[in-house]
């Protein structure tokens, strides 16, 4: 079912287009530095979790964050592929649907670890406690995070027939995502009600294994976290495969 | 038979797009489906594409049937889209070789197949350009190059000409003739300029409002409208007496002019203004199709762009990455 030269050559336009398209890079490090400096070291002068300056404790937040956008607007990104012909030359092509999936998530993945990569140096720069060690665990889980969400994106995006419905996902989905997942505060401290949609969130296990490798503050088990991401991705990728094979043109 | 339809439908919702559709064509014949915006000719090439599923009914493409067997079509076929489809931060070649690898043309033969199609739509000077500072005419060069890179069964050419300018255009037409004489391709093409398909196509597949009004060569199609056309420019015809006339097939009045359809307009011109009076101007001019399109359907091919030009559309491209 899965081609790899197929995904390969999927992968490498996304890649390419990628290094090409320098306000792309550029603006997805903007808002994160900005959390991190300004809200971070707003808030941080007088608030502290865990022991750790806020600023310290968001850090994994705002590495989630940064990711999360990154990884669904990319996903989503094909609405507009679509109403353009660029896609139909892939979706025309004789390779399995899988492969195509495959291949633009792996796209965004990309994407979304040259961005962490870039962070995580940021990170050793403003004093997070990072070693070699926790450095490498930590692109590990955001790599399996980001093909969670890139899979969600592509999802949604290959679902989706109009450009309206792009605000409707920032709105609904990706707030949502971000604001109960943890990756502001701890978890443990909310209403019943508000946690009980925490746990609902994928994004929530991949913040707190993040939270856990460079804070040693971890909520969960280790294996719940890793399995939660697993299933969910597996799932969004199945779904994503159906979604790409039913993907039609509208006319 | 390399492609064959059979009662393929499309609707969208109450609307139907393409209507109980049935055609074949031959292996090695350059095909063309004529008709104005909305006809169904793009719908219909999307279905023969895989990419858009009927409604009802079937069709084979080498073979293969089209819902059944996608895949297999997908291998047998190549495809320049109505709009833009290369990408625009690649360079020709690059968009090429990946083509190249969603195909499985084998490691070996790539680079010589790249070079090859390259040279065959002239494109050797600019093929490592990024294709953002390409002109419309080359990037339509290097679709076309692309979709036939793997020597595809079947080509199909959706409207390759839209929005060009008449001298590229004419280019456009001079690599199509070229490809089909030298790769001895079955070609499909739609177009809703009159002139495209009578320079190109062996059979011309005239289609109005999702049917196929009347199939032929071009020369019998034209022979359908019943002989030559004479404008006259005249006040008040009388168009009854004209019709009367034995050598005239038809007679229309049309802003201040008379559209006569004549038999033998070298022996009966002289006849013809002998009876009508007195007249401002004449002009004879042989049938075009669009005298076709105008006789079966009662409508003109109209030659606008509605959908937007081919620049507003490389225009928006660029904007959406």
């Amino acid at each position: 079912m899965i081609d790899a030269e197929a995904v390969y050559a999927v992968w490498l336009r996304e890649f390419k287009v990628y290094l090409r398209e320098k306000e792309r890079v550029i603006s997805s490090f903007v808002s994160p530095i900005l959390w991190l400096i300004v809200f971070g070291s707003g808030l941080g002068a007088s608030v502290s979790l865990h022991g750790v300056s806020y600023q310290v404790f968001i850090y994994p937040g705002v590495l989630s964050m940064a990711l999360l956008f990154t990884s669904v607007f990319y996903g989503i990104y094909i609405i507009w592929d679509r109403k353009l012909d660029f896609l139909k030359e892939v979706l025309v092509a004789p390779v399995s649907r899988s492969s195509i999936f495959v291949g633009k998530m792996l796209g965004g993945c990309t994407d979304a670890m040259m961005q962490s990569l870039i962070l995580l140096v940021l990170g050793v720069l403003i004093g997070i406690p990072l070693t070699p060690a926790t450095f490498i665990y930590s692109l590990l889980i955001l790599f399996l995070t980001s093909v969670a969400m890139v899979s969600l994106g592509l999802v949604l995006g290959s679902n989706l027939t109009n450009q309206e419905a792009f605000n409707l996902v920032i709105n609904f989905v990706i707030w949502p995502l971000f604001f109960f997942s943890g990756a502001l505060f701890d978890v443990t401290t909310l209403p019943p009600w508000l946690s009980t949609i925490t746990y609902l969130n994928p994004l929530t296990y991949g913040v707190d294994l993040l939270r856990g490798a460079i804070l040693n503050v971890q909520v969960f088990p280790t294996y719940l976290d890793f399995s939660v991401l697993i299933v969910f991705s597996l799932v969004m990728m199945w779904l994503g495969t159906v979604s790409f094979g039913r993907m039609q043109q509208s006319k | 038979m390399i492609i064959t339809t059979n009662d393929l439908t499309k609707k969208f919702g109450n609307f139907t797009a393409v209507d109980k559709l049935n055609i074949e064509i031959e292996e090695g014949e350059v095909f063309g489906l004529l008709g104005p915006n909305g006809a169904g000719k793009t719908t219909t090439i999307s279905m023969l594409c895989t990419i858009l599923k009927p409604t009802s009914g079937s069709a084979k493409v080498n073979g293969f049937d089209v819902s059944a067997q996608p895949s297999k079509v997908r291998s047998s076929i190549g495809i320049v889209f109505q709009e833009p489809s290369v990408d625009d931060l690649l360079t020709g070649r690059e968009n090429l070789e990946i083509h190249a690898m969603l195909y499985k043309i084998p490691r070996e033969v790539r680079k010589r197949r790249i070079g090859e199609v390259i040279s065959l739509v002239g494109l050797e000077d600019r093929a490592d350009d990024v294709t953002r500072v390409y002109s419309g005419g080359m990037r339509r060069r290097l679709e076309l190059a692309r979709g036939l890179m793997h020597h595809p069964k079947v080509l199909f050419l959706d409207e390759p000409t839209l929005g060009l300018d008449p001298q590229t255009r004419e280019h456009i037409w001079d690599y199509i003739k070229k490809l089909s004489k030298e790769e001895e391709m079955t070609m499909v093409l739609t177009t809703h300029y009159m002139e495209e398909a009578d320079m190109l196509c062996n059979r011309i597949a005239i289609m109005d409002a999702g049917k196929i009004v009347v199939l032929d060569n071009s020369t019998n199609l034209k022979k359908k409208v019943g002989g030559d056309i004479v404008v006259l420019k005249m006040d008040n015809p009388n168009l009854e007496k004209i019709r009367k006339l034995s050598f005239v097939t038809s007679a229309e009045s049309k802003d201040g002019s008379v559209q006569i359809v004549i038999k033998d307009v070298d022996r009966n011109l002289q006849k013809l203004l002998c009876k009508v009076g007195r007249i401002k101007s004449v002009e004879v001019r042989p049938v075009t199709l669009n005298d076709v399109f105008i006789h079966y359907t009662g409508k003109e091919i109209r030659g606008g762009e509605e959908e937007g030009s081919y620049w507003d559309r490389i225009m928006r491209s660029e904007v959406n990455r």
